[in-house]
């Protein structure tokens, strides 16, 4: 197995106060890890550090092979898109290739091409023309994610991704990630708050307990340390 | 009526006066529509209206001063778009209260400046706009300005549309949206001073906002929006300029309300439209 990602002794505060302090663990490619936490336990910050939008305040996140911050495939957690915003599902989809882009203003047929995949993928090219402010909950979650593998390489990371969506279409959502963990070999990185979920389909958990302790292992690990009686009772 | 159509066509009226208002005009209406899009679906729509006061507040200090209104105004309305857009950004003070403080009180000083030095006819034409007394370095140069404003978005348009969709994953995506933001508000900043000096303080915002809501009655994408908005805010401009010179009615305003007369149309189609559908 290959490591993808390492995360070591990272501390990083937010808003003055540490929320991360001396935090180490690393991931392999095809690994699904699923981040667990309270609100304010720092899994925000911590997203905000892998995507290099913040620097950590010491430590540091490596990634292996050459992969970049920027190839990380990211969907956010609400996302920041304004109700009535006019694009439509292509031109949000393809907005996922712009971090590769560099200098050239325009897309080329190549990117179009891996956008059109991304929404054949996710069963929404017959959406490509229609409105994003159209779409139900679901299709715009997958809207968005199809954007994110546009972004991404070999890694996805999803913050919260089946917030506000009603059970039918959070397990159509979670079948599609399974989908591209498995065959794609996408490695995933999810932050959830669903613990039996998150203890049913990823193979690495990481529970951000306090901002001096956590748990990184296995869901089996996970289940049967003390740590995980507080989330899924006893 | 028809002896304002002959004078219009006179070669000394036209060329002299007209067609340098069109030119620079047409520009100014194609700048303010495209930033427009942008502004009103980050919901910044009133800093175009805040601008232009402290626009009116710079130049009045200037015209007082003795100083060339354009080199005043124009720096002190670029900080002031910096400002605005890092208050709206961060908001402490909320950005539509950080807005109203600073316009009004930049208008104040600048009524208070010119009223005391007892110089208020050139500063009213800031307030309403005058676009027929442009002179031609004054097209000149909005030629310039905007055609820099319009090249940058040509070049920048995914981006732009990036990071005003959705700033966060722009950001993670490596797209560095401080420097857009930082050049968005320069380009919004010039195209204010210059839309004032054309349609007049009270009125920019209008040319600023309105042609992206009408754009946005009618299309779906992004795209159609920004040429939707271009082509409505030229029309606009060229109907309400012809009906001002024909009716000796004030330029500006007349601008302003085809502006309206088009959303509103817009606005009937756009409800058929869905009703057809649905």
């Amino acid at each position: 197995m290959k490591k993808i990602l390492e995360c070591d002794k990272l501390t990083a505060s937010y808003d003055g106060a540490n929320v991360l302090t001396g935090l180490s663990f690393a991931i392999n490619e095809g690994d699904y890890l699923c981040i667990l936490g309270e609100n304010g336990s720092g899994k925000s910050t911590l997203v905000k550090c892998l995507l290099g939008i913040k620097s950590p305040d010491s430590g540091k996140i490596v990634l292996s092979d050459g992969l970049k911050q920027t190839d990380i495939g990211y969907l956010p957690q609400h996302t920041s898109f304004a109700n009535g915003f006019p694009a439509t599902v292509a031109e949000v989809v393809i907005s996922g290739c712009l971090g590769r882009r560099g200098f050239l203003p325009f897309y080329s047929s190549k990117e179009k091409k891996k956008a059109q995949n991304a929404m054949e993928r996710l069963g929404i090219a017959d959406l490509a023309n229609r409105s994003c402010r159209e779409l139900s909950g679901g299709q715009q979650q997958r809207m968005l994610l199809a954007r994110a593998m546009c972004a991404a390489k070999k890694l996805l990371l999803l913050d919260e991704p089946v917030t506000g969506l009603d059970p039918s279409a959070a397990a159509e959502m979670y079948s599609l990630i399974d989908e591209l963990n498995h065959k794609d070999k996408m490695t995933i990185i999810m932050v959830t708050h669903d613990v039996v979920k998150a203890l049913d389909c990823s193979n690495r958990i990481l529970c951000l307990c306090s901002s001096d302790h956590s748990f990184f292992g296995t869901p089996g690990e996970y289940a049967n340390s003390h740590i995980s009686s507080k989330f899924i009772g006893d | 009526m028809a002896e304002n159509l002959k004078i219009m066509f006179t070669p000394e009226f036209f060329g002299a006066i007209l067609l340098p208002a069109l030119i620079g005009g047409i520009a100014v209406t194609i700048c303010s529509s495209l930033l427009g899009v942008t502004l009103v679906l980050k919901r910044y729509s009133m800093i175009g209206d805040g601008l232009s006061h402290i626009g009116y507040g710079a130049l009045s200090v200037a015209a007082v001063m003795n100083l060339a209104p354009l080199k005043v105004a124009l720096p002190v309305v670029i900080i002031a778009a910096f400002i605005l857009l890092r208050l709206s950004e961060n908001s402490k003070l909320s950005g539509d209260s950080a807005i109203a403080l600073f316009s009004t009180t930049a208008l104040s000083i600048g009524i208070l400046v010119s009223s005391k030095a007892g110089i208020t006819n050139d500063v009213s034409h800031y307030m309403f706009g005058s676009i027929l007394a442009m002179s031609k370095s004054d097209v000149i140069l909005s030629v310039i300005l905007s055609a820099v404003c319009i090249i940058a978005f040509l070049l920048l348009y995914n981006r732009i549309f990036s990071v005003t969709f959705d700033e966060s994953f722009a950001r993670a995506t490596g797209v560095n949206a401080g420097i857009y933001n930082m050049i968005f508000a320069v380009l919004t900043a010039i195209t204010v001073v210059l839309g004032m000096m054309m349609m007049g303080s009270l009125l920019i915002s209008s040319l600023i906002v309105t042609p992206t809501l009408t754009a946005m009655r009618v299309c779906k994408s992004f795209r159609g929006v920004v040429l939707t908005a271009g082509a409505v805010s030229i029309a606009s401009f060229l109907i309400g300029m012809f009906c001002s010179l024909i009716f000796n009615t004030a330029p500006g305003a007349s601008i302003v309300i085809v502006n309206v007369i088009f959303f509103l149309c817009f606005t009937f189609i756009g409800e058929v439209s869905k009703r057809r559908r649905s």
